[in-house]
């Protein structure tokens, strides 16, 4: 191994239904098509060395997935981004690539910001049960797990939550609200969909249809302000060559929250 | 019909079913077409769950095949899980394609490939969730021509009603012919409707139209002939043949799946029919004559498809694959080019040959030795003559010895169970072989922990096959015989606990063989099955056989037949096979002799080696054995 590259990537539209364990075999196929110089792991069956970081679940939208792949050459990063990108099927989107030249990424990605579109519910209604969810101390909620029905409480992982309009320009006809919310990464961990089952359980908000949710940043949590910001910008900060590259980057500086889901 | 996406209305329904990245599409060099700028449109289905539909090869040649033609536009359909099906019913989401997630019904042409009779129920389920109705007569202009393909529709009379016309062979051709006939049937405004355009296919001799034809019975239930019903309807239906494999290098783009399937590599078909002359094999006869891709061509497309794909894994395939003139150079020049890429290679389908052994070896240079699979499918040395497998046991013997010493530690053996003239004495001897294989291999290796696993289908006799007189076995003598193999086999306290037995229970061969020699009377156990909620036959968590026994019973009786009648009787020479007017070139009076032959416990050689024995085909399909060798080699590839 020569070179880390950290990567970020998307799962938009109707790819965001690939699971986890299909994208990793989508995208170590697009290595071999893109003929990126990997480092392989010892023994009988070598693995090109990839780790990925924190999945969003299946059928949830991301605009902020990470990974590390380790090389075997050096690579430019940006022109191995565009590579891969092109490798993958659109959905699938390689956003930002850093070399890596700090440690412990994984430990950066203390929170996540997410958005959760829900069709045919009220902002009036949403905004209702945001603040009844923000003022409860605890929030008891139940999930099925492969372990049987689990209860914890959701409500002290979530950092931030907030409710507005949605999008004039949106499809179809009627009330919707988004909810904006950022999750620390806890144990358990709390997902979207169990903010989501918090809310019914406070204030017995139950959207109509089932709701669009989208990872959008993840990275470390600015405790005061409630946002999350990027975790590239480290390794970019220590760059040897951090001034041009940055300025080249398609996410310059620590990225603030992005646009909404494509 | 609208064309319009229906994939707002799935998407709200697909959070709740497993798997739905196998209902999204977008799979790498999958094509979308705007609708407007094409005139013929076809909806290619695999009728089985999109994990072992996707990596089927016809489906993928054709719609590759069809999407490069300008003008047509060919999309994929794939049977959904009952989870999805009871959402599509509840909201009404029509059977869909995974492109562009177009209603089914919006397309000129249905084309269904079933390469097992276990589809049947499934392709019910996809017409009904279009909104097709289920039987041809039913239909109207605005529904698509449902057509049938792949080595099932060699017999396809159990669903005559369902589907509206058959195919038989290859389809590279097939299918651009029937397209260039469906669009100057549209261009002229679609004159006669239905009736016209399905005349029109049938006129060319190729493409079987089953309405087209009256079947009459005998008093003893069996067909006494089967009649066109129109003018100009052929009185036999020929199979197509594609001479020149170099000039179908297909699938050029083969399409990489999101969702995990069941073949996930880059497949080379590097020869097509086979000639060996096994008795029970409904491919090597139907598939004839034997026309070889040359070694250039198949490292040509190995390259190429590897760019497009980025797979690990080479399958080289064929009914036999180590029967290629040039195969030790095919095999020798892809793992030089691609060891450094850790691109695996692998030869299914080969046979019981020390040379194989070599082969293997070679594919494996680089990697672990796990398992060998060799099929010598009857256990006996009477059996093997009788179903034309010539393989000796000293070959077997010879063959296992050479891998064990080469390092493998597992050896899996093939046998069938239910062969024409079997007792319980031929599949005991399966023990018996299996004893002195894991005597071999411990001898040569000087070890004790090799491993001998065996495993057994039922037999079910096939239609344009020497065996399609054949009666076949019940599922209870089934059971009854693998059950004392398997009590011979544990049963040996030196040897039994180094050998792996596996089997299946002789009921899915009844069905199986039911729909496979089946006439136009079993198309309503079809349906009853069907309606009774019978889906995805081929799976077993899902197949009943209680449902389908019930339903034949229903069903059959008032027809003056039953099961029975279809599966474990014997035929006589002078009775009209359902299939007799489905041209597959073989001379049913060799077909004949073979039986016969096979009765005898005669062999008959490989005609690729030895002088034509006259099965029919050449001279009846106008074509010819292609073979090499080229004598050309795979160089290296200069550019990486």
């Amino acid at each position: 191994m020569v070179q880390r590259i950290r990567l970020r990537y998307t799962k938009r539209g109707r790819l965001r239904f690939t699971s986890h364990r299909d994208f990793q075999r989508a995208f170590e196929r697009a290595l071999r098509r893109a003929e990126v110089p990997m480092a392989y792991s010892a023994g009988f069956t070598p693995h090109p060395k990839v780790s990925y970081a924190n999945a969003a679940p299946t059928g949830t939208g991301s605009e902020a997935e990470f990974l590390e792949i380790q090389l075997a050459e050096v690579r430019d990063p940006q022109e191995l981004r565009k590579l891969l990108d092109e490798s993958l099927p659109d959905g699938l989107d390689i956003t930002d690539a850093v070399e890596a030249h700090t440690s412990s990424f994984a430990d950066r990605l203390q929170a996540s910001l997410w958005e959760m579109r829900l069709d045919g519910v009220e902002v009036a209604d949403a905004e209702r049960a945001v603040a009844a969810f923000l003022a409860a101390e605890t929030v008891e909620v139940q999930r099925r797990t492969k372990n049987g029905l689990r209860t914890f409480d959701a409500r002290a992982a979530v950092a931030r939550l907030e409710a507005l309009d949605g999008p004039a320009d949106r499809p179809g006809v009627g009330a919707c609200a988004i909810l904006r919310l950022v999750v620390r990464h806890l144990t358990p961990a709390v997902r979207p969909d169990d903010v989501l089952s918090g809310l019914r359980a406070t204030a017995d908000l139950a959207p109509p249809v089932p709701a669009a949710v989208t990872r959008l940043a993840q990275g470390l949590l600015d405790e005061e302000s409630g946002t999350v910001t990027d975790p590239l910008a480290p390794d970019r900060d220590a760059s040897p060559a951090a001034t041009t590259t940055t300025a080249a980057g398609p996410s310059a500086g620590a990225a603030q929250v992005p646009e909404g889901p494509a | 019909m609208s064309a319009e996406s229906v994939f707002p209305q799935l998407e709200a329904l697909l959070p709740h079913v497993q798997k739905p990245i196998q209902y999204v599409g977008g799979e790498l060099n999958s094509t979308v077409k705007p609708w407007e700028s094409c005139d013929v449109r076809w909806c290619l289905m695999y009728p089985d769950a999109y994990e072992v539909g996707l990596p089927n090869q016809g489906v993928m040649i054709l719609y590759e095949v069809l999407n490069e033609r300008e003008g047509v536009l060919a999309e994929r359909t794939y049977s959904v899980w009952p989870d999805l099906e009871a959402l599509m019913r509840e909201h009404k989401v029509p059977q869909f394609t995974v492109d562009a997630h177009r209603p089914v019904k919006a397309f000129d042409v249905f084309g269904l490939s079933f390469s097992t009779e276990l589809g049947y129920t499934n392709m019910l389920t996809a017409l009904d969730l279009a909104g097709i109705p289920l039987e041809s007569k039913d239909r109207t202009i605005d529904d698509p021509i449902v057509l049938a393909g792949g080595h099932a529709a060699f017999n396809p009379e159990p669903i005559a009603d369902f589907i509206d016309c058959a195919v038989i062979g290859d389809g590279e051709q097939a299918v651009l012919e029937i397209t260039d006939i469906v669009r100057a049937w549209k261009a002229e405004g679609r004159p006669g409707g239905r009736e016209e355009l399905l005349l029109r296919l049938s006129k060319t001799g190729g493409v079987y139209v089953p309405g087209f034809y009256d079947v009459e019975y005998l008093e003893d239930g069996r067909i006494a002939r089967v009649v066109p019903n129109r003018s100009g309807v052929p009185w036999r239906v020929s199979k197509h043949t594609v001479m020149d494999l170099d000039e179908w290098p297909y699938p050029k783009q083969p399409l990489v799946p999101l969702a995990e399937t069941v073949h996930e590599r880059m497949s080379v078909e590097i020869f097509r029919g086979c000639t060996r002359g096994c008795r029970f094999c409904q491919a090597g006869m139907i598939t004839r004559p034997v026309r070889e891709r040359s070694i250039t061509g198949i490292g040509e497309m190995v390259e190429s498809g590897l760019k497009a794909t980025g797979f690990e894994e080479v399958g080289l395939l064929s009914l036999s694959s180590a029967d290629h003139t040039e195969i030790g150079d095919i095999a020798k020049g892809l793992a030089d080019r691609y060891t450094e890429d850790k691109i695996g290679l692998s030869l299914p389908s080969t046979r019981v040959d020390a040379f194989n052994v070599d082969l293997a070896n070679e594919l494996t240079r680089n990697g672990r030795r796990s398992g060998l699979t060799f099929a010598p499918e009857g256990g006996s040395e009477r059996m093997r003559k009788v179903i034309n497998k010539m393989v000796s046991e000293e070959d077997l013997i010879r063959t296992v010895s050479t891998a064990y010493g080469n390092g493998w530690r597992q050896v899996k053996l093939y046998f069938m169970c239910g062969l024409p003239t079997e007792t319980d004495e031929d599949v005991l001897q399966i023990g018996d072989m299996a004893v002195k294989v894991i005597a071999e291999g411990r001898k040569v290796s000087g070890q004790n922990d090799i491993r001998c696993t065996v495993s057994i289908g039922g037999f079910v006799p096939k239609p344009h096959t020497p065996f399609q007189w054949a009666p076949q076995l019940s599922a209870e003598e089934t059971d009854a015989r693998l059950e004392k193999l398997r009590d011979k086999i544990r049963g040996d306290k030196k040897y039994g606990r180094s050998i792996g037995f596996r089997y299946h229970d002789g009921k899915p061969g009844i069905v199986e063989g039911l729909l496979s020699r089946g006439d136009r009377r079993v198309g309503a156990v079809i349906r009853e099955v069907y309606e009774s909620g019978g889906r995805f036959d081929g799976w077993r968590e899902h197949f009943s056989y209680d449902l389908w026994m019930k339903s034949a019973e229903r069903t059959l009786p008032e027809q003056g037949v039953d099961v029975a009648w279809y599966t474990t009787r014997e035929r006589t020479y002078e009775e009209v096979l359902p299939w007799d007017h489905l041209d597959s070139g073989l001379d049913k009076d060799w077909l004949w002799e073979d039986w016969q032959d096979a009765l005898d416990e005669t062999e008959v050689e490989d005609c690729r080696w030895t002088p034509c024995f006259d099965c029919g085909v050449c001279p009846q399909m106008d074509t010819s054995i292609q073979i090499g060798p080229t004598g050309k080699k795979l160089l290296p590839l200069s550019v990486k």
